[in-house]
């Protein structure tokens, strides 16, 4: 009970200080005490997941998380299917440059190949702790049992951080000045993309398929046969909305100029995609005769409505506001919605949706939040310190950097701390704002 | 050889029960049969057909014999609840009258394969009804657990029996959600070896050798009875027909998820008894496998679209 106690303490503490700091962020302001509350909330965030941890290894899942026979799958299942369509913006922004030729996104793709990587970097991780025996993780890449949905997620899961990292690759090399590298990867550079491409067009639309097979248990507001579309497409949406957020933090962070005709065109192919999935939704809610079950249980209904309006109607609609179109602060705070939308229908396949076939057994325990937080965290800490280090913007005023060109360096600040991702000023006011 | 099947001392906090081995691991590696490759012998015991067992609900007093041989025979440890049984009240008790008071409910775990419980329900006058129910793997002819199981660790052996062999199990425990009886449990304070146990049918250890399942074996009411499952269900069809007034025209299995090697029979409606209901007839792993013999074709339709857009959009770009 203490420990309960301490454990979510430290939670809304370090996730309080958090939120402060990314909006902060987002206002431009930088209050004083931000950069060491932000250090801070960090290490304690850190230091108690080491400790939960470390108990995890030693006495068991079951000594950590809220999981028991009658609930296998807690939150961390839901949360790494968000962390892989949160991710989805890689092989989306990848697609659109060197599959459909739209150069105008070159400027994003290098931070979304990024962003893509450290999510699937979370995932892993995840993964990693949440599975029993996680030293066998390369058993499916062993152990072929083609019928399992599972096992073709671990193959392109697999295969997909290996083509993020070589279509990330060109960056480090860059910084090295390793040419011969560098071309050898542009050759590489066109299968590579598309070989991604097909694989997250894969597992995105499997991770939907791994509840195909317990359509009993799930609720009828999210059991379908067309749940490997409705991930799919969600993802892309999804994919969209992380582009824009991408943008819009680093060009604070940074001090970079914002392309708000880049945010403008991201927005309306976001809006179309969630148009899409609002129709597919709805299609299918009529065709398997799921409305009348929107009401029982009430509180399943209310998760529903609130997916479908904060997470996919008032986005769509922001993004197809021609005012809200010109102030990146809207379009960002829609893509907010897009993420949360598609977390939280994650979250009700996996979760909220077993509740009434299950009863009310499971809630997670805060060690199992912590964990999530403390990774998700590292992420965000892991793209702060790419960006600096390496050449992931493009120079400013130079919309098409080339990989052959030398190497230059995001922004100036002294290397010492991750302060400048989280509560930064920025160096150079945004144009269209000036 | 049976004491040769592959097992693993018990880790963590079963420690306790050190000594205590469990069917599954280590040296199972060499001697589980791989997928494809041909099993062990076609059990004799059943006549060379699905190996079964069928259960009477009317005839179980809820002596839980069954329960105390599954735990010798596959070196599980003896729950306090069966030891209890044993000293408590005697098997003189009839079926559906109360159990006493101090007769402890059994929970599946990952080392209790199986369970019996007093399962009580009112009916539309008040009246209470129950029936002891005897909980293991039903042993499903198309197993959604298996489908599901990235390594192969579940494995539907070609005799019937669906066995598990730790030494694969990565523990994702996508097994646990997919079974549609909830069977599938896990280790949950393992801190690095957790495994998933689940009754094996007695499979290595018995009925490879010709013998019938040790639970079947030890039932000393005739509740349990192992068969072919064919002569099984002509069985309990039999059975209802002599007595309609009694049994209930169902054969829990004989349908469910596309059938399963456990049958049951009872006069008391399953849904009262605690089973599942609404279970659909057809087998679950069609559900999947519908969409994963799709992606080969998936895979060459996009792979081909993408590299025509590709290249075709990459020459305007250039001749522009
Ligand atoms: S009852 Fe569950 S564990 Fe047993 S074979 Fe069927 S699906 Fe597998
Ligand atoms: S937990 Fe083990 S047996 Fe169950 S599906 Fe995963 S790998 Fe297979």
């Amino acid at each position: 009970m203490m420990v309960e106690t301490a454990g979510w303490s430290v939670l809304i503490l370090c996730s309080g200080i958090f939120l402060w700091g990314a909006w902060a962020a987002a206002v431009d302001r930088r209050p004083p005490f931000l950069a060491p509350a932000l250090t801070g909330a960090l290490s304690l965030l850190w230091s108690v997941a080491a400790v939960v941890l470390t108990v995890r290894f030693i006495n068991g899942l079951g000594a950590t998380t809220a999981m028991t026979d009658r609930f296998p799958w807690g939150v961390w299942i839901g949360l790494i299917q968000a962390g892989v369509a949160v991710s989805s913006g890689g092989y989306v922004v990848a697609a659109t440059v060197h599959i459909f030729h739209i150069r105008r996104f070159e400027p994003v793709l290098r931070p979304m190949v990024l962003t893509a990587f450290l999510g699937y970097c979370f995932v892993a991780a995840s993964l990693f702790i949440e599975v029993g025996r996680p030293y066998r993780l390369w058993h499916p890449i062993a152990m072929w049992q083609h019928h399992s949905i599972m096992f073709e997620v671990a193959w392109c899961v697999t295969l997909y951080m290996t083509v993020l990292a070589l279509e990330f690759a060109p960056v480090v090399l860059e910084r090295f000045r390793m040419h011969t590298a560098i071309r050898v990867m542009h050759i590489i550079l066109m299968p590579l993309v598309i070989a991604g491409v097909i694989l997250s067009t894969l597992h995105q639309s499997s991770l939907g398929s791994m509840f195909l097979i317990v359509p009993q248990k799930i609720h009828p507001l999210w059991s379908s046969p067309l749940l490997p579309v409705i991930y799919l497409i969600s993802s892309v949406a999804v994919g969209l909305a992380m582009t824009m957020i991408a943008s819009f933090f680093s060009s604070k962070a940074f001090g970079r100029a914002l392309d708000a005709s880049l945010l403008k065109s991201l927005a309306s192919a976001a809006g179309l995609v969630l148009g899409l999935y609002f129709l597919v939704r709805a299609v299918d809610f009529t065709a398997r005769g799921a409305w009348t079950s929107v009401l029982s249980p009430a509180w399943l209904g209310a998760f529903f409505a609130l997916e479908m309006g904060a997470g996919v109607l008032w986005p769509a609609l922001l993004f197809a506001t021609a005012k809200s179109l010109d102030d990146p602060r809207r379009l960002v705070a829609g893509s907010f919605g897009v993420v949360f939308g598609v977390t939280l229908n994650r979250l009700c396949v996996s979760w909220f949706g077993m509740v009434p076939h299950t009863g009310p057994v499971y809630f997670p325990s805060s060690m199992e939040l912590i964990i999530s937080l403390a990774l998700v965290a590292a992420a965000v800490a892991a793209f702060a310190l790419a960006a600096r280090f390496l050449p992931v913007f493009p120079a400013q005023d130079e919309g098409h950097a080339r990989p052959e060109q030398a190497p230059r360096h995001a922004p100036l600040a002294p290397p010492s701390s991750l302060r400048s991702a989280k509560g930064p000023a920025p160096q150079v006011p945004a144009p269209e704002e000036a | 050889m049976p004491e040769e099947i592959s097992r693993r001392h018990l880790l963590g906090r079963t420690g306790a029960a050190a000594g205590l081995l469990m069917l599954g691991a280590r040296r199972g590696a060499a001697e589980a049969p791989a997928p494809g490759a041909p099993d062990a012998p076609a059990p004799t015991a059943s006549g060379g057909e699905t190996p079964s067992v069928l259960v009477d609900l009317t005839r179980c007093i809820g002596c839980r014999a069954c329960v105390r041989a599954c735990q010798s025979a596959n070196r599980l440890p003896e729950t306090e609840a069966g030891a209890l049984r044993t000293a408590g009240a005697g098997a003189s008790q009839t079926a559906g009258t109360d159990a006493p008071a101090s007769w402890p409910r059994q929970e599946l775990a990952f080392d209790l394969w199986t369970a019996v419980n007093l399962n009580k329900k009112k009916d539309g006058n008040g009246r209470e009804r129950s029936r002891f129910v005897k909980q293991q793997c039903m042993h499903c002819l198309e197993p959604a657990c298996v489908s599901v199981c990235p390594v192969a660790a579940l494995y539907k052996t070609e005799a019937g029996p669906v066995i598990y062999r730790a030494e694969r199990c990565i523990g994702c425990r996508y097994c646990m959600v997919a079974c549609p009886f909830d069977v599938p449990r896990f280790e949950w304070n393992s801190g690095l070896t957790p495994v998933i146990g689940k009754c094996q049918f007695c499979a290595q250890n018995r009925l490879f050798r010709g013998q019938g399942p040790a639970c079947a074996e030890a039932c000393p009411t005739g509740a349990l009875k192992f068969g072919g499952r064919n002569n099984l269900l002509f069985e309990a069809h039999a059975r209802i027909n002599a007595r309609p007034e009694t049994y209930l025209p169902h054969i829990y299995g004989e349908h469910e998820v596309g059938g399963t090697s456990w049958l049951y029979i009872s006069d008391i409606p399953f849904e009262e008894l605690g089973f599942k209901r609404d279970l659909p007839k057809m087998p679950l792993p069609a559900l999947t496998w519908d969409v994963i013999d799709k992606i080969p074709a998936i895979v060459a339709v996009l792979a081909s679209l993408f590299a025509a857009v590709s290249l075709g959009l990459k020459r305007g770009e250039k001749s522009v």
